[in-house]
């Protein structure tokens, strides 16, 4: 295909202009800190995008996310606390494991009954987070009992300056965390077989199946690979806010969901990829961004990321449909 | 004399008591297009997953390259060189024409990890075996079917294939692309790998093929080379049944006020068609894909829009833009893809029935079931549609059963203009016959102004009495049935490109 009929030229080529425009109204987007600090809000809905990406390459969707993540993270900072749980690596690993494990119910009813993923992830969804809510616990863990380790991490830098007026910015060391996922997502689906064989399933089931792909083990992946990346991202976000809340990223699935549609990810499964959903994550960031430099209320932003969800996959389906004819 | 490579011996196989394969047995020489022929429903699919290893049959013998083969795997039997091609082909349509042909390699190498290069090169050489020549980074789904045949073909010849099955492979092809495809099995057949080519065309089974089985009901009832060999003979092992059919002659008087009239309709495709239809005629419609045909067929059912002209009714000037206008003017749509279009196939049959009138049967707000019911029974007694009971899901009928409860959800309708496009597509002999027959009758006794549009120019010159080709959105020529011959208007058709 042509450069400029991808759907990431596209994305691209959107993105820039809108950068130009909201830079020429407010100059202040092109200092360097407000860029460092959208960067660092294309952390945590980056990393479940990918998850969310994977998932609907395959044909599925995925809305439990939000509340693997937050259980994940709770109950790590919770088990970090109780029983001393030590270091950095230790806990992600611990969020990442409760998110894989997770994804495990998500993956078991969706191959197992062949049911629709948007129920049994409505449903799993649901469950889980009133199951953290209504036995682990209810209270916030803020800054005082957060554990340093957690909090110190987050400090790291991989680039610090000095504004003007003598205060300091910097860009968080946790951005490489986000790099990392998105180069391996990006290696496991285009030079996997198993990446590969994600597109297949989510072109044609039943192709698939008759090539011979083995779509349970498949599906386990997928789901569970879904489930990880949310335990990571879940963690990540704690230990950038000083702060472990059992309500948080309540509705967060809309924004990703929203922000891989955009990066030409088809909702009908079988087309997507990482540098899209890169684009698609860092425009949705800028806009709702721009929108609270230009104080827009957060009920108004609701309105705008569901606009975004509807426009973007419209715009999708409508490029598929006409490929089809 | 060539050896055998492929012999089933005294094949059974049942299903939930249902016996599917009844002694059956057949063989298939190394390098000879062999052709299975068959109805619907008599157990042409389940013969091909036997020997495809996917069914293991309950009683009998399978031998493969001179060794019986038990238990037949179906990775086993790609191993031995037996591949399918499935009617819908089996592509990712998503995937690009390269990555469709090396990925079913790739995966039984192994292999964990894709070299873009080396898919690229496995591609190549695949198409070059056909020596065919198609864009490599193209998306599947963008490319006609023709070609997306090609490409399943090239891609069940990489395993050095010895047989190569091909399910229905000229259902969605127009003519000249058949003849292409005919040309691409020769030259398979010619490096030596035999072909077994699964059809219910007699035409097609005739030209290409070497040997023919025919199977009806499970059961072998024929077998030997195609030259002995006639169409009527044919005919008559598939179905059971001589079949006899009769031109239908009908003139309608110029005076009348004809059922349907067109004048200057036009659309996106069609270019100021004039035409009328009056009542009692059955006329047909025949022209290549994209000729306008279906287009025609789809404006007067409001569903696609007109750019100018007019349509009349009995004389009257009536707006077909919406679905729900047409069905109010009496206009019925048969369509050619039922399953999706014209069906819903969870649904019982008497819902389907009665699922274009339910206006009809309301007390009220309130729906009068048991009239309903009544009415959708007594279509399927007019239509003879072969079931126990009404309630059954309609897809636990056969293809020409299915095609009766269109139509009788139609006549519930009082429809004044019957629309059929491909009335018989996918309707094995036998039922062709009645549904022909129930066409005219519609016409000669119901009053109703046929319009049978199909690619099946037999079927036309049978049952027409004026025939119609289109092209490019005009009408280019009429024939009247006394006129009409079928190697004429085939030869007609092939000039017009």
């Amino acid at each position: 295909m042509k450069l400029y009929q991808r759907s990431e030229f596209i994305i691209g080529a959107v993105l820039l202009t809108a950068m130009v425009v909201i830079g020429t109204i407010n100059p202040a987007f092109w200092n360097l800190e407000n860029i460092f600090n959208l960067l660092r809000s294309n952390i945590v809905i980056g990393i479940m995008a990918m998850g969310v990406l994977v998932v609907m390459i395959s044909g599925g969707i995925d809305v439990s996310f939000p509340a693997f993540a937050v259980t994940g993270m709770y109950v790590t900072v919770k088990l970090m606390n109780a029983v001393g749980l030590q270091g950095v690596f230790l806990p992600i690993l611990c969020s990442i494991t409760i998110g894989a494990l997770l994804g495990l119910i998500n993956a078991f009813f969706v191959s197992k009954f062949k049911m629709i993923p948007l129920i049994v992830t409505l449903g799993t969804g649901g469950m889980v987070r009133g199951f953290l809510l209504g036995v682990i616990g209810t209270s916030m863990i803020n800054i005082n009992k957060m554990p340093k380790e957690l909090i110190e991490f987050s400090k790291l830098q991989i680039f610090a300056g000095v504004n003007p007026d003598g205060t300091k910015f910097g860009l968080t060391a946790l951005i490489l965390v986000y790099v990392l996922v998105a180069v391996g997502v990006h290696w496991l689906l285009k030079y996997t077989m198993l990446g590969r064989s994600i597109y297949a399933l989510g072109g044609d089931e039943s192709s698939a199946e008759r090539a011979g792909f083995n779509l349970t083990k498949i599906k386990y992946f997928i789901y569970c690979f879904a489930g990880a990346l949310a335990g990571l991202a879940g963690i990540l976000h704690s230990s950038m806010i000083w702060l472990a809340n059992p309500r948080d990223m309540m509705g967060l699935e809309m924004d990703v969901i929203a922000a891989v549609v955009l990066g030409g990810a088809s909702i009908f499964g079988g087309k997507g990829s990482v540098l899209g959903t890169v684009l698609g994550v860092f425009m949705l960031i800028m806009v709702k961004n721009s929108l609270i430099i230009m104080h827009v209320e957060t009920t108004w932003q609701r309105v705008v990321v569901g606009l975004i969800v509807i426009l973007a996959t419209a715009l999708t389906a409508y490029r598929d449909r006409k490929q089809n004819i | 004399m060539a050896k055998d490579f492929l012999t089933l011996k005294n094949i059974h196989k049942y299903f939930s008591g249902v016996h599917a394969l009844d002694d059956l047995s057949i063989s298939i020489k190394e390098g000879e297009i062999h052709c299975l022929a068959g109805e619907n429903g008599s157990g042409k699919s389940t013969l091909i997953k036997v020997i495809s290893g996917i069914y293991s049959p309950d009683g009998g013998e399978i031998w493969i390259d001179g060794k019986q083969r038990h238990p037949l795997t179906p990775m086993e039997a790609i191993d031995l060189g037996v591949q399918v091609i499935y009617q819908d082909f089996s592509l990712f349509g998503n995937l690009t024409v390269a990555e469709n042909l090396a990925i079913n390699t790739n995966l039984r190498q192994r292999k964990k990890l894709v070299n873009w290069k080396q898919v690229r090169q496995t591609a190549k050489e695949a198409m070059d075996r056909l020596q065919i020549d198609i864009d490599l980074d193209a998306e599947v789904a963008t490319l006609p079917v023709a070609q997306k045949q090609l490409i399943a073909i090239a891609r069940a010849l990489m395993f050095n294939a010895k047989l190569i099955i091909m399910d229905e492979p000229t259902t969605a092809l127009t003519g000249k692309e058949v003849q292409v495809l005919f040309d691409i099995v020769r030259q398979i057949q010619a490096k030596g790998i035999a072909v077994l080519f699964v059809s219910h065309k007699m035409r097609e089974m005739q030209e290409i093929s070497h040997r023919i089985t025919v199977i009806r009901n499970g059961a072998k009832v024929a077998e030997g080379p195609i030259s002995d060999f006639d169409e009527k003979k044919l005919t008559f092992h598939m179905t059971g049944q001589e079949i006899e059919t009769e031109h239908y002659h009908f003139k309608a008087d110029p005076a009348d006020t004809p059922r349907l009239e067109l004048k200057n309709w036009s659309t996106g495709l069609l270019k100021d068609v004039n035409l009328s239809v009056h009542k009692k005629e059955v006329v047909g419609i025949t022209g290549l894909l994209g000729s306008g045909r279906t287009d025609l067929a789809l404006s007067l059912f409001g569903m696609s829009e007109s750019t100018g002209g007019t349509v009349s009714i009995d004389g009257e000037v009536v707006d077909l833009s919406t679905i729900q206008n047409a069905i109010d003017n009496g206009v019925a749509y048969v369509p050619e893809d039922r399953l999706t279009e014209g069906l819903f196939l969870t649904q019982s049959i008497n819902r389907n029935i009665q699922a274009a009138t339910y206006d009809r049967f309301k007390k009220g707000m309130i729906l009068d079931t048991a009239g309903a019911k009544a009415a959708a029974e007594e279509m399927i007694d007019v239509l003879s549609v072969a079931t126990p009971n009404g309630e059954n899901p309609v897809n636990t009928l056969s293809g020409g059963n299915q095609q009766r409860v269109v139509i009788a959800k139609w006549l519930l309708t009082n429809a004044k203009i019957l629309i059929m496009n491909g009335p018989t597509v996918g309707v094995d002999v036998g039922s062709k016959s009645e549904i022909h027959a129930k066409a005219r009758s519609l016409a000669q006794e119901e009053d109703m102004a046929v319009v049978m549009i199909s690619d099946d120019i037999l079927e036309l010159v049978q049952n027409c009495n004026r025939i119609i080709v289109m092209h490019r959105g005009e009408v280019v020529k009429e024939i009247p049935s006394e006129a009409a011959d079928e190697n004429e208007i085939n030869a007609l058709l092939k000039e017009l490109v």
